[in-house]
């Protein structure tokens, strides 16, 4: 039984926490996930933990992509029913961490008793969960839900609740235990295996005329000490065998409502962003995702979700018109929110791919098969190689991974060196990936690297800048535009040391 | 048919008839001079580090009792051959699978005959014995297939090949590996069921009884996502049985007689089933299998061991040499292993080792003489190529701790000590002299170190002497001098290369005063400055 709720035939591994490699912790620390997951979370940390596993596996398929999206517009129209199917799910796996908590015994007896307890217990939630299920059939339209509901239905019928009732009777062990075995070590009995007794015969005129199996018996003397000890040895290995069996059943129906909880998780997660970014009025819409190689890339009122999340300010939105473009180059000046905008535009790609809404009027790229950053580190002072060193291994890094039609975000990448030679280094590296069919967002102030790109007139490229207005004034927008010399600096400059200056 | 005198001298002279049945891997046609270590022979593996690498070599392997074997250099040419033989054998593909699996075989019978002995139960120990039984039986057929399918070419393993074939093909063989392996089959087959209600136990044969486990497993695996990890089972099985098991395991065999007799038969038919020479042959293979098992690991950090070509003329020449004792330390620090060259030539005789101390001088010394008693043991030595002499025996002077606070008393010592050696030595010898009379004035050391070096060439053994004295090195034509050197482009760093140069140690002194500004003209640029 799969719920299949976050994949359409593929399982959903919420506890891959060691898979994150340096490019995906970089991608995490350069477009600001944690504040994305954070809000997903609402300071649950199982919630953190399930949305930063599914942003660290992006989808690289429309098809996949439209079906978790349906599943999440089903969501949003019926949070009560979602909420309530996990709760279950969390309830469940509670429950069961408290029953195995409560017993420090190893008595085979009583991890037996817990055993029935415990499968007890899951039965009663498997009958909730057909409750749910029996309320909720047929309001729900995605494909994912009618099908996990449907599952739902048909699997647990009331046939199938008696067999559960009917083996949990038997293994209580009321008439005794019965065990076979063959020869092992040294004549040890070995291969114990727990055995149903043939039934009796029922026709005793048949009973009278059946011989009897040959069989041996012996009794314990009460007294025998050390022999009673040894027959409840061998006893206790019997009950082990069943509270084994048993055990193996809570494990199977736990690893369903675990991985039921895992699925359900992120689109909890997805309830509560949107929770906090109603509250910030700011626009929400799902992307459309465009096939690998279209070349597409646009949008309306596109925010950056962290500035948003922060609140306090208005959050300017941007305009894109990429289509048909492999290299987005962003030049202008400092401050002007070139990296905000690199951010904002990494996070929807991003967020598109894992299913979610987006925060923008409109949003639409073709899906690339991955997401990587190179950021210049500032504040890594600690580190011992040179800073350029560190830089080009980092891009060698993800240079390794690197598949076509991945998606690279610079962000004043190679600026450790001069510009001359962080220019030439860059534009090698670009001429590559582009060649490679991989997609460059590159924000720079090397107008030397931006000037030579503009002048080889390339159709594939677009040139964006920071808006600024007569007098200096950044707008925080980006603008189609030729890559200017200067990077205002000065203006900068000015605006801190201003006052100083606007004397008499 | 007798054969005539002339096919019988032609045998004699190419490879030799197996007119005597094989008895040893280890010594060819005797039982081997296994003697008793000697005073000089215990300071030797002492002063040449030769206890640590024998104790390192048999390591893990104490079941064998192999120190022995390690203690008994051979005497004679024709034994280290014979030696040499066996162990291009055991490089040959298939043969050395065939005996680990062999000794894996017998080290299992014996680690079962002795749990048999503790056990209570008649039926328990039975039991294991048989599986001893048919271990011993497997192990020597599969040895024998193997070697059968092998192209061995020394007389050790040829012979012992036609001992295992006339061995397994015996009735007598024939009939244990069958008695065993019926029993074992008979007692595999039985399955039965036990059946407790309060202080009542029935036993009956299994008649298939549904297994309940897998019905709930069944009814639940629906749920189950991914793989389920089953739990460890943890606790050691306790194979002696308790007495409920025990009146158990005697319904069992009343529900099944057949088998239960033919154990019992085996096991009261076979009490002493190995064969004498296979223990013996399981035993002695291991001292090969020891030290090439051994160097084998060293061989993983790039150094290289070879057999090497043992005569009787001084002659020496060896590439690519080193310390094992050493090397074993620095592989285990991940560092590089310096290697050495030497050679001897008519008439030279000593190696006078002279140069900056921690220079690798006494490693050198000690490794001239780690490499002629492994040879002389008829084991690959450490290099690419060696020519060995076989000594009679290896004397050693090194210093000793013992701090004697008269020095007078301490020069007496050293000179008691060698001339008790010198009483000994024979032209045939190998004598080892670390850092002699380094408790004298240095007109003493050279005077007396000239005497003893004289007296040792007109001996003629062949002599390593490590000393500070550089005139040593240059006192007659036995002499050859020997220098540890240091890298041309920084004094201060030894390269623990010994070469055969002139002793220089002037040279190096202005080298390394110059890297600590004590030159003459930086001492006067010093002070004036």
């Amino acid at each position: 039984m799969k719920a299949f709720l976050m994949y359409q035939n593929q399982d959903h591994d919420v506890d891959g926490t060691d898979t994150s490699s340096t490019e995906s912790r970089a991608l995490t620390r350069d477009l600001d996930l944690d504040r994305l997951c954070s809000a997903m979370s609402d300071s649950d940390p199982y919630l953190q933990q399930a949305a930063k596993q599914t942003l660290r596996t992006p989808l690289t398929s429309v098809e996949a992509i439209i079906y978790r999206q349906q599943i999440l517009i089903d969501a949003l129209e019926k949070p009560d029913t979602i909420r309530a199917l996990f709760a279950l799910a969390q309830e469940t796996v509670d429950a069961e961490k408290k029953i195995y908590r409560s017993n420090f015994f190893d008595y085979p007896d009583a991890v037996l008793r817990r055993s029935i307890e415990s499968l007890e217990l899951l039965i009663g939630m498997m009958r909730r969960l057909r409750t749910i299920t029996d309320e909720s059939i047929g309001k729900f339209s995605s494909p994912g839900f009618t099908r996990f509901f449907t599952m739902i239905t048909s699997e647990l019928d009331e046939g199938y609740f008696q067999l559960a009732t009917a083996h949990l009777e038997e293994l209580r062990l009321r008439h005794g235990i019965m065990v076979s075995a063959g020869l092992g070590y040294a004549n040890k009995g070995s291969h114990y295996t727990l055995r149903r007794a043939h039934p009796k015969e029922r026709n005793w005129v048949k009973r009278l005329h059946q011989r009897a199996p040959e069989s041996y018996s012996f009794e314990i003397n009460p007294r025998d000490e050390s022999g009673a000890r040894a027959l409840s040895d061998l006893h206790n290995q019997g009950v082990s065998l069943a509270a084994h069996a048993l055990d193996l059943a809570d494990n199977h129906i736990l690893s369903f409502f675990t991985m039921l909880r895992g699925e359900l998780a992120f689109y909890i997660g997805c309830l509560n962003l949107r929770v906090a970014l109603d509250a910030q009025d700011a626009p929400i819409c799902f992307p459309k995702p465009e096939r690998i190689g279209h070349d597409e890339m646009g949008a309306r009122g596109l925010c950056d979700l962290s500035l948003t999340l922060t609140g306090g300010h208005a959050v300017i939105g941007n305009d894109l018109d990429a289509y048909g473009k492999d290299l987005i180059m962003v030049t202008g000046a400092n401050e002007g929110g070139k990296s905000t905008f690199l951010r904002s535009l990494g996070m929807a790609v991003l967020m598109m791919q894992c299913g979610m809404f987006v925060c923008a009027h409109y949003f639409s790229s073709s899906v690339s098969t991955a997401i990587y950053t190179h950021y210049k580190r500032e504040e890594d002072a600690e580190l011992n190689s040179g800073k350029l060193d560190e830089e080009l291994e980092r891009m060698s890094g993800i240079v390794d991974a690197l598949t076509p039609h991945s998606l690279v975000l610079f962000n004043e990448s190679f600026s450790a060196t001069n510009e001359r030679d962080g220019s030439a280094i860059a534009r090698n590296i670009i001429r590559a990936l582009l060649a490679a069919h991989i997609r460059v967002v590159f924000v720079t102030h090397f107008f030397d690297l931006a000037h030579g790109f503009y002048e080889q007139d390339r159709p594939d490229t677009l040139f964006l800048k920071a808006q600024r207005e007569e007098g200096g004034k950044r707008t925080h927008r980006m603008v189609a535009g030729e890559p200017e010399r200067t990077s205002f600096g000065p203006d900068l400059y000015d605006q801190v040391f201003g006052l100083a200056q606007a004397g008499p | 048919m007798l054969p005539d005198a002339n096919t019988a001298q032609t045998l004699a002279a190419g490879t030799k008839p197996a007119v005597e049945p094989f008895k040893s891997i280890l010594f060819d046609r005797s039982d081997g001079p296994i003697t008793e270590a000697g005073v000089e022979q215990t300071v030797a593996l002492v002063d040449l580090q030769l206890n640590q690498i024998i104790a390192a070599v048999i390591a893990g392997r104490e079941q064998y009792d192999l120190e022995p074997f390690f203690l008994s250099p051979l005497r004679t040419l024709e034994q280290v051959t014979y030696r040499h033989a066996v162990l291009a054998d055991l490089n040959l593909e298939g043969i050395r699978t065939a005996i680990d699996g062999f000794a894996r075989s017998l080290s299992e019978m014996r680690k079962h005959l002795k749990q048999a002995q503790t056990l209570r139960y008649p039926y328990q120990r039975m039991a294991i014995f048989v599986l001893a039984l048919e271990e011993y039986c497997s192990g020597v057929e599969e040895l024998r297939r193997t070697l059968d399918d092998a192209d061995p070419g020394s007389s050790g393993v040829l012979g012992f090949r036609d001992y295992a074939d006339k061995y397994v093909d015996s009735d007598e063989f024939h009939t244990l590996a069958t008695a065993a392996r019926g029993v074992l089959a008979g007692l595999a087959n039985i399955q039965y069921c036990f059946r407790i209600k309060g202080s009542k136990v029935t036993v009956s044969r299994y008649t298939g009884e549904p297994d309940q486990a897998q019905e709930v497993q069944d009814t639940f695996e629906r749920f189950q996502q991914g793989n389920l990890t089953s739990p460890v089972k943890n606790g050691r099985m306790i194979v002696d049985m308790d007495h409920v098991e025990a009146l158990i395991l005697d319904r069992v065999a009343r529900l099944f007689p057949d088998a239960f007799a033919a154990l019992n038969s085996c096991y009261r038919e076979h009490q002493s089933f190995a064969d004498a020479v296979m223990i013996r042959f399981d035993r002695e293979i291991q001292f090969y299998l020891a030290y090439l098992d051994h160097i084998a690991a060293l061989e993983g950090i790039g150094v290289h061991f070879c057999i090497p070509t043992v005569t009787t003329s001084k002659c020496l020449a060896v590439e690519n040499t080193f310390d094992l004792a050493l090397a074993e330390v620095l592989a285990a620090k991940h560092r590089p292993v310096v290697t050495n060259d030497f050679w001897l030539r008519d008439p030279e005789r000593i190696f006078v080792v002279s140069g900056p101390n921690q220079g690798g001088k006494t490693t050198f010394a000690r490794t001239v003489g780690q490499l002629h008693y492994l040879a002389a043991l008829g084991l690959p030595v450490a290099g690419t190529r060696a020519e060995l002499f076989l000594p009679d025996k290896i004397f050693t002077h090194f210093e000793r701790g013992e701090n004697l606070v008269d020095l007078r008393g301490k020069l007496m010592d050293d000179l008691v000590r060698i001339h008790n050696i010198l009483e000994d030595v024979t032209a045939d010898s190998l004598v080892i002299l670390n850092e002699i009379f380094t408790s004298t004035t240095l007109a003493d050391a050279i005077d007396l170190g000239g005497k003893i070096l004289h007296q040792i060439a007109s001996l003629g053994p062949v002599c390593v002497c490590v000393t500070f004295v550089d005139e040593l090195s240059c006192l007659n034509e036995a002499t050859v001098s020997m220098v540890s050197a240091v890298a041309a482009e920084d004094p201060s760093r030894r390269t623990f290369k010994v070469l055969r140069k002139r002793a220089d140690g002037l040279a190096h002194a202005l080298v390394l005063a110059q890297k600590y500004r004590l030159t003459y003209d930086q001492l006067m640029e010093r002070i004036s400055s």
